[in-house]
């Protein structure tokens, strides 16, 4: 079984490569974002030394690094799954002698390890000419930041997995996909640290699993999350990682029962 | 002209025929919409919990801008939609099908793919720029309103013109390449004061791809920036040059046309 699933992961991960050239614009795009708000910090900070404890230089590297961790976590399994349902194609892979749900994230894996070396690596190297931000300096932080990373991964496959799981109630649900793709970065802490979020926000965004899947690897990254704290932290995602598993199996046996094959 | 108009109406009620079949997704996409529209939104209410200013320039008037901001860009998305264009009519070969039709062909594809639900985009934009500008005490005079819908008409011009010549480069290289996400993605750089970037990016936002002016210069003609004036009124003119180069790479794109082949 173990086999199988290394051999999708390798097929997903060479799959890619003959299309790397596709994956260079993104680097690109990943740049502008990242510039965008390196300009846009900078202006904010102006005058300011520390905003909700961070300073302009871990800010910095916050924003490179929750950038370049989204182009390793980040994947379209769900619109996959919608495609395979729409099409009707769903119904061979249910035959198959393997889980559904299984293949799946093992592509998402496989295409995980494919953004890191040749999309999240590079484009930290690039965008370090430019923007001058800190690598952290001890191998400790780095593996805590690895570890994490792997955590952020499943998590958003998760949920992904749950937007795809959608489409068999829906049929169609690119909405939806739409929808949580860009609540997933506002709420995750791509587009601002949820240390940001004032009052209530705060504490909703603590006990909601998007935490998990870029704030705590960035924070860990750029410092501002250390020591004791930074554990805790990867305990959280680690929990999260568990609590997700139930929904994904509850709603997959609802979808099964509700499948309709379409096309054909 | 006339005949445009007709046909557009016909392709309106195609395409609601289309989307409510689905009325689940199309509700979801009208939700996932206003979530993108609020979603930056967001972000400025947050930082501004932290900081008085961003170089000078206070909360109000930095949320009119990116009201007026979604204003254009709404008008814009729902009449050239076709990001798809390289892959959905060149590759497939749809490019023949639409030079044979008598309509004119920009106009055919236009249509082809409207999208009227992103009208919503535009009362979204009014609704925000009208909150701040009340909270910014501005007062309207009677012209102002005309003022408007010509800045939003020439700041809508500025991203028709530099998207066609970016679809029409389509009709050279059947290749992707990939130009108008990464110009997509610079475009949201004019939802903010120029002034907050570098001088090369300024440069760029102002005389190469003119995002400056659909958001940030025309809106401050209705923020009272008198300094900034002479910008607004240039956005007409941006708008009509931006549109000309646009028509223009376009119709020599066609004629250099030479079809996919199959």
């Amino acid at each position: 079984m173990g086999k199988l699933y290394a051999e999708l992961i390798r097929i997903r991960f060479l799959t890619l490569l003959a299309y790397r050239v596709n994956y260079y614009s993104g680097i690109i795009i990943y740049a502008i974002n990242i510039g965008a708000y390196y300009f846009l910090w900078g202006a904010i900070y102006s005058g300011q030394g520390n905003l909700a404890g961070m300073s302009l230089s871990q800010m910095t590297s916050y924003v490179a690094i929750s950038w370049m961790s989204r182009a390793f976590y980040f994947n379209n399994i769900d619109a996959e799954i919608g495609q395979e349902v729409r099409e009707g194609k769903v119904a061979i892979e249910m035959i198959r002698p393997y889980n559904y749900l299984s293949v799946k994230t093992a592509q998402a894996l496989g295409e995980g390890i494919f953004r890191l070396f040749f999309f999240a690596i590079p484009g930290l190297l690039l965008i370090r000419l430019f923007i001058p931000f800190q690598f952290p300096d001890t191998l400790e932080v780095w593996g805590w930041y690895g570890l994490s990373l792997v955590f952020a991964f499943i998590v958003n496959t998760q949920i992904n997995l749950l937007t795809g799981l959608f489409t068999f109630f829906f049929l169609r649900n690119e909405g939806m996909m739409m929808a949580k793709r860009m609540i997933v970065d506002l709420l995750s802490g791509v587009i601002i640290p949820i240390s940001f979020f004032p009052g209530w926000t705060a504490s909703l965004l603590q006990v909601l699993p998007f935490q998990a899947i870029n704030f705590t690897p960035s924070m860990i990254f750029s410092g501002a999350l250390a020591g004791k704290a930074a554990f805790t932290a990867i305990g959280m995602q680690v929990m999260w990682v568990v609590i997700l598993l139930v929904p994904i199996v509850l709603l997959w046996k609802l979808a099964k029962r509700n499948l309709i094959v379409q096309g054909g | 002209m006339g005949q445009v108009i007709r046909l557009f109406q016909d392709y309106l009620s195609q395409y609601f025929k289309t989307k409510l079949t689905y009325r689940v997704n199309f509700i979801t996409e009208l939700v996932s919409n206003l979530v993108y529209e609020l979603l930056n939104l967001v972000f400025i209410l947050v930082v501004f919990t932290h900081v008085p200013t961003i170089q000078g320039w206070t909360l109000y008037e930095i949320v009119f801008i990116y009201g007026y901001f979604l204003v254009p860009y709404a008008l814009f998305s729902m009449f050239f939609g076709f990001w798809d264009f390289n892959e959905r009519y060149i590759i497939r070969g749809e490019m023949d099908r639409i030079l044979t039709r008598p309509v004119n062909h920009l106009a055919q594809i236009s249509l082809e793919s409207i999208a009227p639900d992103r009208l919503f985009g535009v009362i979204t934009g009014v609704i925000i720029m009208f909150f701040a500008g009340s909270k910014l005490n501005l007062d309207l005079s009677w012209y102002d309103p005309i003022i408007f819908l010509l800045l939003v008409f020439s700041s809508t011009l500025i991203y028709g013109g530099i998207y066609t010549a970016i679809a029409s480069v389509s009709f050279y290289t059947d290749s992707r390449t990939g130009i108008a996400p990464m110009v997509w993605n610079i475009q949201n750089y004019g939802r903010y004061p120029v002034d907050i970037y570098n001088n090369a990016i300024s440069i760029l936002l102002k005389w190469i791809l003119p995002f400056a002016f659909v958001g940030f210069y025309p809106s401050a003609y209705f923020l009272k920036k008198e300094e900034l004036y002479g910008y607004t009124m240039l956005t007409p003119v941006m708008g009509i040059i931006f549109f000309t180069l646009g028509i223009i790479f376009w119709n020599q794109g066609v004629k250099k046309y030479s079809g996919a082949g199959s």
